[in-house]
């Protein structure tokens, strides 16, 4: 896949359809590629395409918004949901992208490599399904599935769902990925067990705004908790109450527009499920709203952007629990 | 030197703990993390933990006082917490040398007496590293992996521990422990030999810090690398927390209502508002934010500090970055 | 708070202007009866209320928070409580999944007319906040006196 991609890379880079190419660049390690804007043919060296180009690139295409030429960029199925929610919001614009739709069957995460041993990694190989590690402390083959990332192992979609051209053959949705089990524990819970399960979830957070940062959806130009004069902004949680707010406000703030793209679960480095947080907010939208995806389709209004007649009450919430 | 089967752990750990808090790296679902011993509570065998031990002695938040208004009448009050005496076991040499880096920013004129309190407090043991991974190059900064500095430094064999006391302050507290056997001088220098062994392996020990310091400023500085190398960061603040010798932060007053609190939190120079004046602030392109936490750890801190430079090599941020862009990247594209 | 040894809630009320708010009005000229715990902010329709809003009400020392607005087609702007609706909806649950209290936050659709319902509101609300207790789970430590 890798020299595919290089190759009409090459071939719209050589031919002016494009000015850059937004990919992945390779890394120290087998395992570090980081997203890099390629201009020319002979930079495209260093282009890499594996199971460790996670980034969801979509976000970038932010930053180009204002810049002459067209961009080509390489969307997985989840950032092309993400681009799909950025068009909506005019965050990008259609004709100053060129997409290459490229199938993914989920990205290999380095800490579950880890988990199983994998320290003073020299070196990875890939073959189909299975991985082989090589390290200081021996070698490790490793089953691929196992050490997917956490957001793959419940993939809603395998569907590249806008490109101009895709390569290789486009997956479909996957209604069954299982996505909600998690949340649907945690409504099974106890407000005292659940309660408790954030305060040992948010308690780690260190700010770092990773989650954030790498958000496609968070593509404010200035946060609200960055902004001395909103009278909330924090550079660190001085209270408990300020981890809660921070992370309620942040699933508000992407609620209906949140793709359930997994990045802010990824980046966390103190590896809170903050993906359960959006994760609510789509269940329960999709129960009282109707079923809504977001960045299915381009153009498409938000559950919280529109309203019935007839919406149920806020106290549904309560009742609804009651009836449990 | 000091000796202690590795059995009896335990029985050393309570011994500390019985006098002063004991702190230690326990594994968690996701990595280790320095956690206050209990009963039962087994020392991870990871290579280092998650979060640094600077934490510590610089903690992310602390109060530092809070003023009571009445009409006319402000009245400052001193909400310092005294610092309690405490040991964190298990630091490893490239943490070890960070406490030096953040000593020389906190304890010179004028010293930080909230840090200068936690210091005092504090002992530090430290343990060798036996299975040092890829992502380590502390070589690379002139630290020993397997001579870890400290107050007490400890090595780990086969069936027992060894311990050395550098200092004062960790002589009394070995003097403490009844349970510790003497042990020859040079019992621990087969596993240092094995810990040196595997580090002369290591990817990175051989990095390269020739195209940095102090006198590298005006070529550094100008390099027209820093585009490409900060196009993809985040200006997320995850590097500058987990790394052990970022020491900037932002002090802050919280309007409570009835009063303000003061305290202080770490702050990160990939931040927008990092060091925001009234006129806004002085570094407006996420490049020159970028720039300014390489420059620092390369150029501006080995420039005021006789030439040692400000990372210790122990690999964090190589593991947290969401984008995997990393100090070591930096400087390999810097010098190629 | 405690007063006399016996808790008191705090409670915060956003009132739409145009409804609510001269529902309490109302409430007042026709003498009716709710606690004094109650303190009223006004705001130009129910949907200016961020979820924000009430986090910081939490914050700074609410027990309980709701929010008043015209009753649902009565909207001086045609359809912000609409829009209210739907996201006090999500903020409650979102809460709700947090292990909050539930009935700690409430929203009522209170006319100009029902001076009557807005005491009556009031008076339960102000019931079922006592019965839940301090907010703890919501609190800011720092703001406590």
């Amino acid at each position: 896949m890798q020299e595919v991609m290089k190759k009409r890379a090459s071939e719209l880079l050589a031919d002016g359809t494009v000015v850059r190419v937004l990919g992945w660049k390779n890394g120290e390690f087998a395992y570090d590629p980081t997203p890099a804007v390629f201009q020319t043919v002979e930079s495209l060296e260093a282009f890499v395409y594996n199971d460790f180009c996670a980034s969801n690139l979509s976000k970038y295409l932010i930053k180009f918004l204002r810049q002459e030429g067209k961009t080509l960029v390489f969307l997985k199925p989840c950032d092309s949901y993400s681009f799909n929610q950025l068009l909506t919001e005019h965050r990008v614009i259609r004709e100053n992208v060129y997409i290459i739709g490229v199938p993914c069957d989920g990205k290999v995460a380095e800490d579950k490599l880890r988990e199983k041993g994998a320290e003073g990694i020299l070196g990875i190989e890939t073959e189909g399904d299975q991985i082989k590690v090589k390290t200081l402390y021996g070698d490790l083959d490793l089953n691929k599935k196992e050490c997917l990332g956490e957001r793959c192992l419940s993939c809603k979609s395998h569907q590249v769902v806008v490109f101009d051209e895709m390569l290789g053959e486009n997956g479909e949705e996957n209604p069954d990925c299982g996505r909600f089990d998690m949340v649907e524990k945690l409504e099974a819970m106890t407000p005292e067990q659940r309660f408790e399960f954030w305060r040992g979830e948010l308690s780690k957070c260190i700010r770092c705004n990773a989650c954030r940062n790498i958000c496609p959806a968070c593509s404010c130009e200035k946060c609200v908790f960055d902004n001395p004069a909103s009278g909330i902004s924090q550079k660190a949680a001085a209270d408990s109450f300020e981890e809660n707010m921070f992370h309620i406000i942040r699933a508000f703030h992407v609620a209906g527009r949140c793709t359930d793209c997994g990045e802010c679960s990824r980046v966390c480095p103190q590896h809170i499920l903050l993906h359960l947080l959006n994760r609510k907010f789509i269940k329960e939208m999709n129960e009282c709203y109707g079923e809504y995806q977001a960045g299915a389709e381009a153009g498409s209004r938000a559950p919280l952007v529109n309203f019935t007649m007839d919406d149920c009450e806020p106290s549904i919430i309560y009742t609804k629990e009651a009836g449990k | 030197m000091k000796k202690i089967a590795l059995t009896k752990l335990d029985e050393l750990f309570a011994a500390i703990a019985a006098s002063k808090s004991l702190y230690l790296p326990v594994d968690t679902e996701k990595g280790a993390k320095y956690t206050a011993w209990t009963e039962g509570a087994k020392l991870s065998e990871a290579t280092n933990t998650v979060r640094s031990a600077k934490d510590f002695f610089f903690p992310q938040v602390e109060d530092m006082a809070s003023f009571k208004v009445e009409g006319k009448k402000i009245e400052v009050i001193d909400t310092r917490k005294e610092a309690e005496d405490f040991v964190v076991f298990g630091v490893r040499a490239c943490d070890a040398k960070s406490f030096e880096i953040l000593d020389s920013v906190y304890l010179v004129d004028p010293v930080d007496s909230y840090y200068a309190s936690r210091r005092e407090h504090g002992v530090v043991m430290t343990l060798a590293c036996s299975r040092p991974t890829e992502t380590c190059f502390c070589k690379a900064f002139g630290i020993d992996a397997a001579e870890p500095a400290g107050d007490i430094s400890c090595w780990k064999t086969e069936d027992s521990l060894l311990l050395k006391a550098n200092t004062e302050k960790g002589q009394a507290l070995l003097d403490s422990l009844s349970m510790l056997e003497d042990a020859e001088d040079t019992a621990a220098d087969a596993v240092k030999a094995a810990t040196r062994e595997i580090v002369e392996k290591l990817p990175l020990s051989n990095l390269s810090t020739d195209a940095f310091g102090g006198d590298k400023l005006s070529a550094l500085f100008d390099s027209d690398k820093w585009e490409s190398l900060s196009e993809s960061c985040l200006a997320c603040g995850t590097c500058t927390f987990v790394c052990p010798t970022c020491q900037c932060y932002d002090i802050r007053d919280y309007d409570t209502g009835h009063g303000v609190k003061r305290f202080r939190c770490w702050d990160s120079c990939m931040y927008s508002d990092f060091t925001l004046c009234a006129h806004g602030n002085t570094r407006t392109t996420q490049m020159q934010r970028f720039r300014q936490r390489f420059m620092h750890k390369l150029v501006y801190y080995p420039a005021n500090n006789n030439g040692v430079f400000g990372c210790v090599g122990c690999g964090r941020c190589m593991r947290s970055c969401p984008i995997s862009m990393n100090i070591v990247k930096v400087m390999k594209t810097l010098e190629g | 708070m405690q007063v006399n040894n016996e808790f008191r809630p705090k409670i915060v009320a956003f009132c739409c202007n145009w409804c609510s708010y001269a529902g309490a009005d109302l409430a007042g000229t026709n003498r009716a009866n709710y606690p004094a715990d109650v303190k009223i902010i006004r705001v130009p329709c129910s949907c200016r209320v961020n979820p924000m809003f009430i986090l910081r009400a939490f914050q700074r020392g609410a027990d309980g928070v709701i929010l008043c607005g015209c009753h649902p087609g009565d909207c001086h702007y045609t359809t912000g409580n609409y829009y209210a609706r739907r996201r006090m909806t999500m903020l409650f649950s979102m809460l709700s999944y947090l292990g909050i209290e539930k009935g700690r936050t409430r929203v009522e659709w209170v006319s100009a007319a029902e001076g009557a319902k807005f005491a009556a509101t009031m008076n339960e609300f102000v019931e079922t906040i006592t019965a839940l207790g301090e907010n703890k789970r919501l609190e800011d430590l720092r703001c406590k006196k």
